[in-house]
């Protein structure tokens, strides 16, 4: 089973960006689940979200421990979130910044996710979308299949913005 | 079709196929979603039901007693404090013999104030003449709700079904959901006691000592012959859909010493829990519970039993325990887990396993034996 846990703030889009991920996942053929930490969360307070993937139904509930991948969609939220918590050995850890996380002992990947959507015009109520680039950016990683990532897309929003801002993020993917 | 849905959704979705003609609700955390999707259904036209928005829970269940005394089909959704503020109509609607389908959202009750799951909502429904079922999948939620219509209605059976979905966990998890199309899955209903709306006549509605008990023993001769209807709607919807369920969902139990039983999500997780253990080498197996009323058959002959509840009746305890251990004639180990939301894992269901001491009380959390 691959365990992701997502770190965002509350109306950035991270629980989208999970059910984006379990269908994209479905699309490939796999079993996933995917669920928010609902608590007392308000726009803009830190949440995370859990997905999980495998090749057989889940059985899991309860919330993701040593996740196997940490997306962290607001690097604002390191100030005061240890997003490594419980992060297995070897596991990696994907970032939404233009520069090259500074993080000890894991794999790190980065996109600027943030100034993709905002070139593409991803923006509501003034703040830039990073649900769906940020499929794009996982996909490269191999998380899922880049048809997958843009099936699921297309399946929730109609504008193709989307699926060319998850394009744009597969591209500037660094590893 | 196959699709990533919200237990909730997945409750709404497959109301909307079994077409009702009135939805009278109120929202509440965690429920929210189920009402919501079913008014979207309503006002863009995909679900031609009479949606009726009342003022509170209370409301909401009468509407519905008003509705399905006509003899059409009637679904509501709850939670909580809603719940408990319907009560006195449930035991209407029950008494009434009307086959009202509800989706009940479990979540604790306040103060102090929680929004998290837990069963002793339903649990103070338990003496109400309400059928109760608990599920611990998106998919199961919204096969349950398609099968609960049709039982409901049946001849047979005549009395109001409660769908049990575990708040937050179930009701906001987003699953794999394979719809299906019900086709003549679900008869239309026939109430044979409905009124005649186009002649109003009034009746003195008082029972007296001599009769009061009758219509309480009807009562419960539907419940014992809800098993056999249950039992035939769980078989042709496996026929239909491909899809098994019954009164328990057995893992591993056959040659298990330990049995371990749960409702709800808990009872899915302890499937996990139980090849831990039987790594280990501990034969324990998993009997979740899905019907809660009418209360089934369970065969524990012989079997170390555990219980873990998500719920507590107090000055007595954890009350699917006590009930197991009464019907079944067993002592247990019982196990309080999991109140207002409180992370139990499969680790911590494994646990349970290895410590048990049958016959002693056990507070998760609280770490006491008592």
């Amino acid at each position: 089973m691959f365990e992701i846990r997502i770190h965002s703030r509350g109306g950035q889009g991270g629980v989208t960006a999970a059910r984006l991920l379990a269908m994209a996942a479905l699309h490939d053929g796999k079993y996933a689940t995917a669920c928010p930490f609902y608590g007392a969360e308000r726009r803009g307070a830190p949440i995370v979200s859990f997905v999980r993937i495998d090749d057989r139904p889940i059985k899991v509930y309860s919330q993701i421990r040593d996740p196997d991948l940490v997306v962290v969609l607001d690097a604002s939220v390191m100030d005061t979130v240890d997003v490594l918590h419980g992060l297995k050995k070897g596991g990696r850890v994907f970032i939404n910044s233009a520069h090259k996380p500074d993080v000890a002992g894991y794999t790190t990947y980065n996109v600027d996710l943030t100034g993709i959507a905002l070139r593409e015009n991803l923006v509501v109520a003034g703040s830039p979308i990073l649900n769906t680039p940020v499929l794009g950016a996982l996909a490269k990683m191999g998380v899922v299949s880049a048809d997958s990532a843009k099936s699921a897309i297309r399946g929730m929003f109609t504008d193709e913005k989307n699926v060319k801002a998850a394009e744009a993020a597969y591209k500037e993917m660094s590893a | 079709m196959k699709e990533i849905s919200t237990g909730n959704k997945a409750i709404a979705k497959a109301v909307k196929q079994a077409l009702p003609d009135v939805v009278a609700a109120y929202p509440i955390t965690p429920q929210t979603e189920i009402v919501e999707t079913i008014a979207d259904f309503v006002t863009s036209g995909q679900m031609k039901s009479r949606y009726i928005p009342v003022e509170s829970e209370h409301s909401a269940m009468a509407a519905c007693i008003g509705a399905s005394i006509t003899g059409v089909r009637t679904f509501t959704a709850t939670s909580a404090h809603g719940l408990l503020y319907m009560h006195e109509m449930t035991n209407w609607a029950a008494g009434a013999r009307l086959p009202i389908v509800m989706a009940n959202v479990n979540r604790s009750l306040g103060p102090g104030w929680n929004i998290w799951a837990e069963h002793t909502d339903a649990m103070q429904e338990r003496d109400t003449g309400w059928l109760q079922v608990y599920v611990s999948t998106v998919q199961e939620a919204y096969d349950t709700t398609l099968m609960a219509f049709r039982i409901a209605e049946h001849n047979d059976v005549l009395l109001p079904v409660m769908v049990n979905l575990d708040g937050f966990v179930l009701s906001h998890i987003m699953q794999p959901l394979d719809t299906v199309e019900p086709g003549d899955f679900i008869p239309p209903i026939h109430l044979p006691h409905a009124i005649d709306v186009k002649n109003p006549t009034g009746y003195g509605g008082l029972t007296g000592p001599d009769q009061h008990f009758l219509f309480k023993w009807d009562i419960e001769r539907s419940m014992r012959d809800s098993e056999k209807v249950i039992a035939a709607t769980e078989a042709d919807f496996a026929k239909r859909f491909g899809r098994k369920y019954g009164p328990t969902e057995e893992y591993r139990c056959d040659d298990a010493d330990v049995t371990l039983i749960a409702m709800g999500t808990l009872g899915k997780e302890a499937e996990v829990a139980i090849d831990i253990l039987r790594k280990e080498g501990i034969k324990a197996g998993s009997m979740r519970l899905r019907w809660f009323r009418p209360f089934p058959k369970l065969d524990l002959k012989g079997k170390e039993v555990v219980v873990i509840d998500r719920d507590y009746s107090f000055g007595y305890g954890g009350i699917v325990a006590h009930e197991i251990m009464a019907k079944c004639h067993c002592e247990v180990y019982s196990v309080i887990a999991g109140l207002g939301g409180q992370e139990v894992t499969y680790d911590d269901i494994a646990e349970f396993v290895r410590r048990r001491r049958i016959g002693t009380e056990f507070w998760f959390g609280v770490n006491a034996h008592v």
